[in-house]
């Protein structure tokens, strides 16, 4: 596929080589090519038709000066539009109230509770907190246990009520475990649950009104296709999450989900997991999303060629 | 309520007032295919294939579209699954070994659980093995579908070489009589090597107890997945000779759609489709259905 993509670049990029400005008819057979890789790194149609659409707009309106070839120009373009719709800058966690309230929100097995086992270990380690784990997923068998071996790997405590099937009520008592106990930060997990899913969408969204979260993460899978975009607006719209998170990024994927939630919920992604064990979490670079998501590099010494 | 848009009644507005398939259609049909994870090259053959069949067949009507539509991309899967699945039915060895791969979180231990009950129900003497001895708590999480379902898990503790679980599992289920064995593995990436090794050891090492085992590698796939199931497939097949797949979370808005070209590219037959977390939420892939389903 890579290959594959190069070749089709090579000769798109033919195309623009030795014009002097941009054309609609030396663009046109470019943006289709860009199109299509896009397509490929599984970004949702229309951001991918927005995307090229808006780039051609920006390229056409453009002459260019002898120093620069037209691909060269496009290539600038190109990289400030995805930059700039990946967001500029990493946004951190607002960690100013005490305790400090993060949900975990998310797909069936997009990464939640490994997710929120590294998050507390970061939060340790890097930010000096001290987090209590709640363990909120009371359908999934071993979802209880899973929380609890994670919480030893990584000496955080974690609130669980074998007893109870109401993740509100574990919720609120883990929050009340945390004041008693001096927590800084409380993570509740909870259980994996599809957007068109009423009565778990209900589930979770009571569980926000009643514990008032601070930061709501919602959690995806990288190699997530086209429905990326109906899950983040779904889960948006019961939950208005302040961030999101990308699982699954050490694989090789492009992870063109990440420009199409971007673009669909206009929220920050804060993280990316970036493994299985409790230290691979990094915070999210917008720029080398971006270029991951295009094959950048791979179009940067292609321009450079042209 | 679901407001899952099906192709069909996309597709009806797409083609509403036009009576010949122009490009415009063409291009609608275009969204709808990708934005199932038809994948582009995937898309762009069916649409050849129907615009052969249109210039052979000179006029033709938006309301033949439909049906065409679904012949051609029933032909796309049909190509390899020429033999439907009718029962779940497990070939004529004893024990028939099946060993479960994918990447992390498809859904390979419920699946798992889903079909040992099915199996069950339909009269035959089950095995689990717990050869996921790495992410937290994965033998706990068999057991207890062992337990939900009824049937038999052979575990070791936590850290425990995967190979040597299945290879217990195996001549555990020779002496107890079992005539199915399903073996859980750990969720791997398919570009970590290391660990696609891992897998290709644990299916050698099977074949000291039963010669010929597994007779199946299923390879699970998330409906979700994007155009990256494509290189999983192939990963997961040059590891383990993967010879059926399964298909889960179809009872979400995802589509699926990656399978068709899946099924094109590789000859590996859907065997099994996930609808749920539920215990009977396993069904029998159906061509038929599943393009039917599309069009919903
Ligand atoms: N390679 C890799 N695997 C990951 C990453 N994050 C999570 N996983 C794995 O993905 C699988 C699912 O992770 P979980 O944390 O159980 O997912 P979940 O969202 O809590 O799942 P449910 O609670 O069942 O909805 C496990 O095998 C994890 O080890 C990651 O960043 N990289
Ligand atoms: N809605 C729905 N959820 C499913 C389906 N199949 C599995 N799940 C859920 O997906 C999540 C992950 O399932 P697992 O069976 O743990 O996945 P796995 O592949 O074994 O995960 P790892 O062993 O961590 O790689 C759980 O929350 C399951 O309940 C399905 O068909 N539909
Ligand atoms: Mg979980
Ligand atoms: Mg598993």
């Amino acid at each position: 596929m890579f290959e594959n993509l190069q070749d089709k670049l090579d000769r798109a990029f033919k195309v623009l080589k030795g014009q002097g400005s941009i054309t609609e008819i030396n663009v046109a057979e470019t943006m289709k090519e860009i199109r299509k890789a896009l397509l490929d790194a599984d970004v949702n149609y229309k951001t991918a038709k927005t995307f090229t659409d808006d780039v051609k707009v920006k390229a056409l309106g453009q002459n260019v000066l002898t120093a620069v070839s037209p691909g060269q120009l496009l290539t600038k373009i190109m990289n400030d539009e995805l930059a700039g719709l990946m967001g500029g800058t990493a946004i951190e966690l607002n960690l100013t109230a005490n305790p400090t309230i993060i949900l975990i929100a998310g797909l069936n097995g997009a990464g939640k509770t490994t997710f929120s086992g590294k998050l507390a270990n970061y939060l340790k380690t890097q930010k000096g907190k001290k987090p209590l784990l709640v363990a909120g997923d009371v359908y999934r068998p071993a979802a209880i246990t899973q929380l609890q071996v994670l919480g030893e790997q990584i000496g955080i405590p974690v609130y669980a009520n074998l007893e109870s099937k109401d993740p509100v009520a574990i919720a609120l008592e883990g929050i009340a475990e945390a004041k008693r106990n001096g927590n800084t930060v409380v993570i509740l997990d909870t259980a994996g649950r599809l957007a068109i899913d009423e009565a778990m969408m209900n589930e979770i969204a009571a569980v926000k009104s009643s514990t008032k979260p601070h930061e709501i993460l919602f959690v995806v899978d990288a190699m997530t296709g086209q429905d990326a975009v109906n899950t983040a607006k779904a889960f948006n719209d019961r939950l208005d999450f302040t961030g999101v998170v990308l699982t699954k990024l050490d694989g090789d994927t492009r992870g063109g989900a990440a420009l199409s939630i971007k673009s669909v919920v206009n929220k920050p992604i804060k993280f990316i997991g970036t493994g299985e064990k409790m230290e691979a979490l990094d915070v999210f670079y917008p720029e080398r999303m971006a270029s991951r998501i295009l094959g950048m590099g791979d179009v940067v010494s292609l321009v450079e060629r042209a | 309520e679901k407001t899952k848009n099906g192709l069909f009644s996309k597709l009806t507005k797409a083609v509403i007032g036009k009576s010949t398939i122009d490009d415009e259609v063409l291009d609608n049909l275009e969204e709808i295919l990708v934005t199932s994870d038809v994948g582009v090259s995937t898309t762009l053959k069916i649409i050849e294939r129907i615009q052969e069949r249109v210039a052979r067949d000179k006029f033709f009507g938006t309301s033949e579209l439909n049906n065409l539509l679904k012949d051609e991309i029933q032909q796309l899967l049909a190509e390899n699954n020429s033999n439907d699945f009718e029962k779940f039915e497990y070939g004529n060895y004893k024990p028939y070994v099946i060993m479960v791969v994918g990447v992390n979180g498809v859904g390979k231990t419920t699946t798992i659980g889903k079909l040992a009950h099915q199996l069950k129900a339909s009269g035959n003497k089950v095995v689990l093995g717990a050869a996921d001895t790495f992410r937290a708590a994965a033998v706990d999480q068999l057991k207890l579908w062992g337990e939900r379902v009824g049937v038999r898990v052979v575990a070791q503790p936590m850290g425990s070489d995967p190979a040597s679980v299945a290879f217990d599992t195996l001549q555990s289920a020779v002496a107890n009589g079992d005539d199915v064995v399903i073996i859980d593995t750990a969720g791997r990436l398919h570009n970590k090597v290391a660990l696609m090794n891992e897998l290709t050891k644990i299916k050698t090492v099977m074949q000291k107890v039963v010669p010929n085992a597994p007779h199946e590698i299923l390879l699970v796939l998330d409906a979700s997945t994007g155009q990256n199931a494509i290189e999983q497939c192939k990963q997961f097949t040059q590891a383990t000779d993967v010879n059926a797949l399964a298909l889960t979370k179809l009872d979400g808005t995802a589509k699926g759609g990656v399978v068709i070209g899946i099924s094109d590219q590789f000859k590996i037959p859907v065997k099994y489709i996930g609808v749920g977390e539920g215990i009977d939420d396993l069904q029998l892939f159906d061509r038929k259905e599943f393009v039917n389903s599309l069009f919903k």
